[in-house]
């Protein structure tokens, strides 16, 4: 029981010698945990050291497991992180389904079955019918739908959240929370949130870690 | 991993055929050449180059056209950004002189020959009204003694190269809010330019500078069209030292190979002590405070004469393709009595040929820079980091070093290694100088790219190959298939890589249209210097549309 979730087991980032991100934490399945802080501190450094992206001008030690497999030691297309960033970023040159069967892992299922599971994550979101749109063509609003909808078919082991909310205006802000979260929880998924909004820690409910402080 | 390969194989093809091209010329400038029996240093080459007639004429012409080319190229280039840049006239004329960047250097000069030769349609449409000709006078315009029309030609060329390389530096420097803030201080729109904004421009713009003095110091092709023949400028009389049966000659090319690096390297020198004091002018007259505000007549200038470049070519290739169709077309009548496709009739089944190769070459060669530049670009992404300033060197250096200087060598090492003439050495030879043009044209859109996607698909679960074929590759399609037609136009446009290294057996439409000029058939040179011309606009008319074919559905990838 213990192995579930996301654990961060001393993780440090550093830039030039400068220590910017310090942290050891469990997260449970279904728990979100808030990293803090505001721009420019860093704190996406977390993000991309776990998601296997981070830039090489930073040093990074520590590492990371999901249910008890060291993530860090992955290639980053094997850690199955579900990221979603501040802009939604549909492929352009996939329609709405064409975005979400790229997602769906290649084993699951012949044709039909795959356009099912498309439709049943598009319904998901509250976005049935919508497949053969042009992403382009999507309200703000939708876009962010799709692209959780998409992160999720891909059967992540855990979230990152980089800011997926602070583009969006106020009403759709919280709808969005209530749905990214309800969701986390609905499929046992541990989520790392960063963000510089109080309000988004609020209504994560989890642990809060503040950086640059 | 694949990806380190990339700078790999950008490094060697961009040095080794110089450096190996170089040594193969440079030794049998001293007596060097072991196939022909010579074992033993001489200075014999060099003196047997100075004995030539006329040689330092030859070499004296050189140099001021590669000087005047690019001074004034850059001189209407700097003053009409100056006076124009954001405004919606300079769009314009950005929109009509791009595309003239495609057209192949022989194609231009025989649109301007096809102008103003006294046979020509300017002397046509003045003829006899203002002229009284009713015949072809004997002035000496095209191939004139002082090689001005060869400067021309080169300079209607060289301009759309430097806008457009200018155009590329330009929003690095935020050009608005500089001249917002230094037309405050009431500076005068091409002062207030040229003090403030020009010198973070030409840093930048400096190597295509050199390029254009070392592609116009040893030009063959459009030298043979306009240039003098008596003396020739020095690279025409080398190649045809280089050509000659006698191989005794060699000797005597290589020793000229010397010379002409030597001329080249002068021009550059003496265009680097040009730009300290035209700094030391320029900085002098700013901290002076000069306004030069009433710039009109420059400002106006600066448009006519671009207008004038970019029409000149226009209508030079308006006047080779009706060539190419024309019946009989009598001096001094302005168009042609009739017109019919005999002319290309004639001529088609000689065409396939030169057409095959000009395709198979150009788009051999342009495929593997486009991988080349590609391999390069996902390297530098794993780094973390661009290349630094000695990159960019290398990248220039096939386009610093005069042509006929090291690809002389080339042909010598290619000879003896026996793949002279061979398509892989002629695919080979073109890389060299295709493979700058597609690094430079990808790397900006490449670098654009949001890598957020790549990332966000590495947390689908995708691998770094499927990442690049599903996500990278569609979305950059429009800009990869611009390299593939900007690369694909330089090929269709090198002339003397072609020759040297095709030696005849391999011709192009390009090598074939040069030949062909010297026989003056107008109809035939038409039909040729038409499909040198049209090779690069189908091009992009492909990496135009299909794109806009395939993502018809999908808004964010239009333009």
């Amino acid at each position: 029981m213990t192995d579930k979730g996301l654990f961060i087991d001393r993780v440090t980032i550093t830039l030039d010698g400068r220590e910017i991100v310090s942290l050891s934490r469990r997260v449970a399945p279904g728990v979100v945990l808030t990293v803090m802080g505001p721009s420019g501190v860093g704190k996406s450094t977390l993000l991309a050291y776990i998601g296997g992206f981070l830039d090489p001008a930073f040093t990074a030690s520590g590492r990371a497991f999901v249910d008890g497999v060291e993530v860090t030691a992955l290639k980053p297309e094997d850690r199955h992180m579900g990221i979603l960033f501040q802009d939604a970023l549909l492929f352009p040159h996939m329609s709405v389904g064409g975005n979400l069967l790229f997602a769906l892992p290649a084993g699951s299922g012949d044709r039909q079955e795959r356009l099912r599971r498309m439709r049943q994550a598009l319904a998901g979101v509250g976005l049935a019918g919508l497949e053969d749109r042009d992403p382009a063509t999507l309200s703000g609003g939708q876009k962010a739908r799709v692209a959780l909808a998409r992160v999720l078919a891909a059967a992540p082991r855990a979230l990152l959240l980089d800011e997926p909310f602070s583009k969006l205006d106020a009403a759709l802000r919280e709808q969005m929370r209530e749905l990214v979260f309800s969701k986390a929880r609905e499929t046992g998924l541990p989520v790392l949130l960063v963000t510089h909004d109080e309000a988004d820690a609020e209504a994560a409910g989890g642990d809060i870690v503040k950086l640059g402080e | 991993m694949l990806t380190r390969l990339g700078p790999l194989l950008a490094i060697g093809v961009l040095t080794v055929p110089v450096a190996f091209g170089l040594a193969g010329t440079l030794l049998p400038a001293f007596g060097f050449l072991p196939v022909l029996g010579g074992m033993r240093f001489s200075l014999a080459p060099l003196t047997a180059l100075f004995a030539e007639p006329a040689i330092f004429s030859s070499a004296l012409m050189s140099l001021v056209a590669g000087l005047a080319t690019a001074l004034v190229s850059l001189v209407v280039v700097m003053l009409f950004t100056a006076a124009w840049s954001g405004t919606r006239a300079f769009a314009r004329v950005q929109h009509l002189v791009s595309p003239l960047l495609s057209v192949p250097h022989a194609a231009a000069a025989f649109a301007l020959a096809f102008l103003i030769a006294p046979s020509g349609l300017i002397a046509r449409v003045i003829s006899p009204e203002l002229t009284g000709w009713q015949r072809p006078p004997d002035l000496l315009i095209v191939h004139d003694p002082l090689g001005l029309s060869m400067m021309v030609g080169l300079i209607v060329k060289e301009i759309p190269f430097l806008l457009l390389v200018t155009l590329a530096a330009l929003p690095q420097v935020k050009p608005a809010r500089t001249r917002a803030l230094i037309a405050s201080m009431g500076y005068g729109r091409v002062a207030g330019f040229i003090f403030g904004l020009w010198p973070s421009i030409y840093p930048q713009i400096r190597l295509p500078v050199f390029a254009v003095i070392a592609f116009a110091t040893s030009v063959v092709d459009v030298a043979v069209i306009l240039g003098p023949t008596t003396p020739a400028p020095l690279a025409v009389r080398l190649v045809g030292w280089m050509n000659d049966p006698d191989l005794s000659l060699r000797y005597l090319a290589s020793a000229g190979a010397l010379l002409q690096l030597f001329v080249t390297a002068v021009a550059i020198g003496l265009w680097i002590l040009f730009e300290r004091l035209a700094a030391r002018l320029r900085d002098r007259c700013a901290l002076a405070g000069w306004r030069l505000r009433a710039d009109a007549p420059v400002r106006w200038s600066a448009l006519l004469l671009m207008l004038l470049s970019g029409g000149a070519i226009f209508a030079g290739l308006a006047t080779l393709a009706l060539w190419s169709v024309a019946g009989l077309w009598q001096y001094p009548d302005v168009l042609p009595s009739s017109f019919g496709l005999r002319n290309w009739m004639r001529v088609l089944p000689h065409l396939a040929g030169p057409l095959g190769t000009t395709l198979l070459v150009g788009l051999a060669s342009t495929l593997a820079a486009a991988i080349i530049a590609i391999l390069c670009l996902a390297r530098e992404d794993e780094m973390g980091h661009a290349p630094g300033r000695w990159a960019m060197a290398l990248l220039y250096l096939p386009l610093v070093v005069p042509q006929v200087a090291f690809l002389f060598g080339l042909q010598l090492l290619f000879i003896l290694s026996g793949v002279q003439a061979t398509l892989t050495a002629l695919v080979l030879a073109h890389l060299v100088f295709v493979l700058p043009y597609a690094y430079l044209s990808l790397k900006d859109p490449w670098r654009a790219f949001d890598r957020r996607y790549d990332q966000l698909a590495a947390g689908l679960g995708k691998g770094a190959w499927r990442r690049f074929l599903f996500v990278r590759l569609p979305m950059l399609t429009r800009p990869i298939l611009a390299v593939v037609a900007i690369g694909f136009a330089v090929s269709v446009g090198l002339y003397l890589p072609t020759v040297l290294i095709g030696a005849g057996r391999l011709t192009t439409i390009t090598s074939e249209a040069v030949a062909l000029g010297a026989g003056g058939n107008r109809r035939v040179i038409g039909i040729y210097a038409f499909l040198q011309m049209m090779l690069p606009a189908v091009g992009f008319a492909v990496a135009t549309i299909v794109p806009a074919l395939i993502f018809r559905r999908l808004r964010d990838m239009q333009v």
